[in-house]
């Protein structure tokens, strides 16, 4: 028979396991709609953009135009920024991630190209260093601490345009949730170098109608940079979305299973001090006869 | 409405400002310019400098913007700025004192790190500049 008070020590450690879970699910919570609205407020900036690029794009298709748009003209060494979470403890936001990239990874190699990552987030950097350490050029943490910044993004962009000119390498995505709701984030890869230029169609209208100053290569040389900060900022934020979405569903259903526990074991708790009662009144009365 | 054209201010956190306006004057890279409504299509890079958003005949909003593009249509101006800094709040001993670090920074490296750092607080002093004389005015 169980012990009576080991029983009430397991009930109250289920407990406060719940309050700890309910308390994160509500942390999680506000953080989710914070960063829902910053994702928000942050899409008109990329919607412009490449707006933008789609008009100067369709101009330079014709003339070759800058390596960051027409790649360098092989596809042999192929970097992947893979972003996770610095924490853990949302459901199976980072290995899907993880899981994602292996794929990737494997199928890239495969096919005989070399790979390298760019790990932002702490989670993925972990678990990608157990079996591809020797791929992993560096790993970054800590950005997704309170508000994203764009400086943050645009240090990374930095970064990778250093490496590029450097020809480390020829192709570059992001691996990253895309936020759809609180319950479904979706494993995105997306490319960012050479960049994809959005279709034609939205732009068509204006299309080579405009005029430039100084003149489209200056403007794209410049625009080009800031598009890969730009679209590294908006999976940041994304990804961020997605984190807490992910932490907010997970937390909510371990709240919900130490909630199931704790009737479990409230009932056994029960049962085992009604059957201690009935055993003491059969002593006593067992007792009371035989006299 | 005819005379007027919409004027949008974007930075990657957000958008700014959307409004209808009568003028807007614009630091392009290539000097200021204005755009009334029924401007032509153009696209360029801008100077750090102040934007001047016309209502009517008056100035209703000033902001100083750091690493943009604007792009015009005939019914619209887009700006995209990596920064926006209202005129009143343009706070330049936060620059200064990044000046100073990053010079710091650049007397203790050595080659490349260096010449970039150079580069930067070159970048950051020409920004320094405009916003000092953005506040004078």
């Amino acid at each position: 028979m169980p012990n009576l008070k080991d029983l009430k020590v397991r009930i109250n450690s289920v407990q406060s396991t719940q309050k700890i879970t309910s308390a994160m699910k509500m942390v999680a919570a506000a953080k989710l709609r914070r960063a829902q609205e910053q994702a928000e407020e942050a899409r008109p900036y990329s919607q412009r953009m490449d707006r933008m690029i789609a008009a100067l794009a369709g101009k330079m298709n014709n003339i070759g135009g800058p390596a960051l748009l027409a790649g360098t003209g092989s596809e042999e060494k192929f970097l992947l920024v893979v972003m996770t979470a610095d924490r853990g403890l949302c459901g199976g936001f980072n290995s899907s991630i993880v899981r994602a990239t292996r794929k990737r990874i494997a199928e890239l190699q495969g096919n005989g190209k070399s790979v390298k990552l760019l790990c932002v987030g702490k989670k993925g950097a972990d678990q990608l260093r157990r079996d591809a350490s020797d791929l992993i050029t560096d790993a970054l943490e800590g950005i997704a601490k309170g508000a994203i910044e764009f400086a943050a993004a645009s240090d990374i962009g930095a970064r990778l345009i250093q490496m590029f000119e450097a020809g480390e390498f020829d192709v570059c995505s992001l691996i990253y949730n895309k936020f759809q709701s609180a319950m479904t984030q979706i494993v995105t890869e997306q490319q960012i170098i050479p960049a994809s230029v959005p279709e034609e169609a939205d732009a068509a209208p204006s299309l080579g109608a405009y005029e430039y100053e100084p003149d489209e290569e200056q403007i794209l040389a410049e625009l080009l940079p800031r598009n890969v900060s730009t679209q590294v900022f908006s999976a940041l934020l994304e990804n961020t979305a997605s984190e807490h979405g992910a932490r907010m569903t997970a937390m909510d259903s371990a709240t919900r299973n130490a909630g199931d526990m704790i009737d479990k074991l409230t009932l056994t708790y029960n049962r085992t001090r009604q059957a201690f009662i009935t055993k003491e009144l059969i002593e006593i009365i067992s007792g009371a006869e035989a006299l | 409405m005819a005379d007027t054209t919409l004027f949008e201010l974007v930075s990657p956190e957000k958008l700014v400002m959307s409004k209808s306006v009568s003028m807007v004057v614009v630091p392009g890279a290539e000097g200021f310019f204005g755009v009334l409504p029924r401007h032509t299509s153009m696209l360029s890079t801008l100077a750090p400098g102040v934007i001047d958003v016309y209502e009517g005949d008056k100035v209703t909003d000033s902001l100083f913007v750091v690493n943009g593009f604007a792009e015009v249509t005939e019914e619209r101006c887009t700006v995209l700025a990596e920064e926006v800094i209202l005129v009143d709040d343009i706070d330049t001993d936060k620059y200064e004192k990044q000046i100073e670090a990053l010079k710091d920074e650049a007397s203790r490296s050595e080659g490349d790190s260096a010449e970039k750092i150079r580069k930067n607080i070159e970048e950051r002093e020409h920004i320094l500049a405009a916003m000092i004389k953005a506040k004078n005015t």
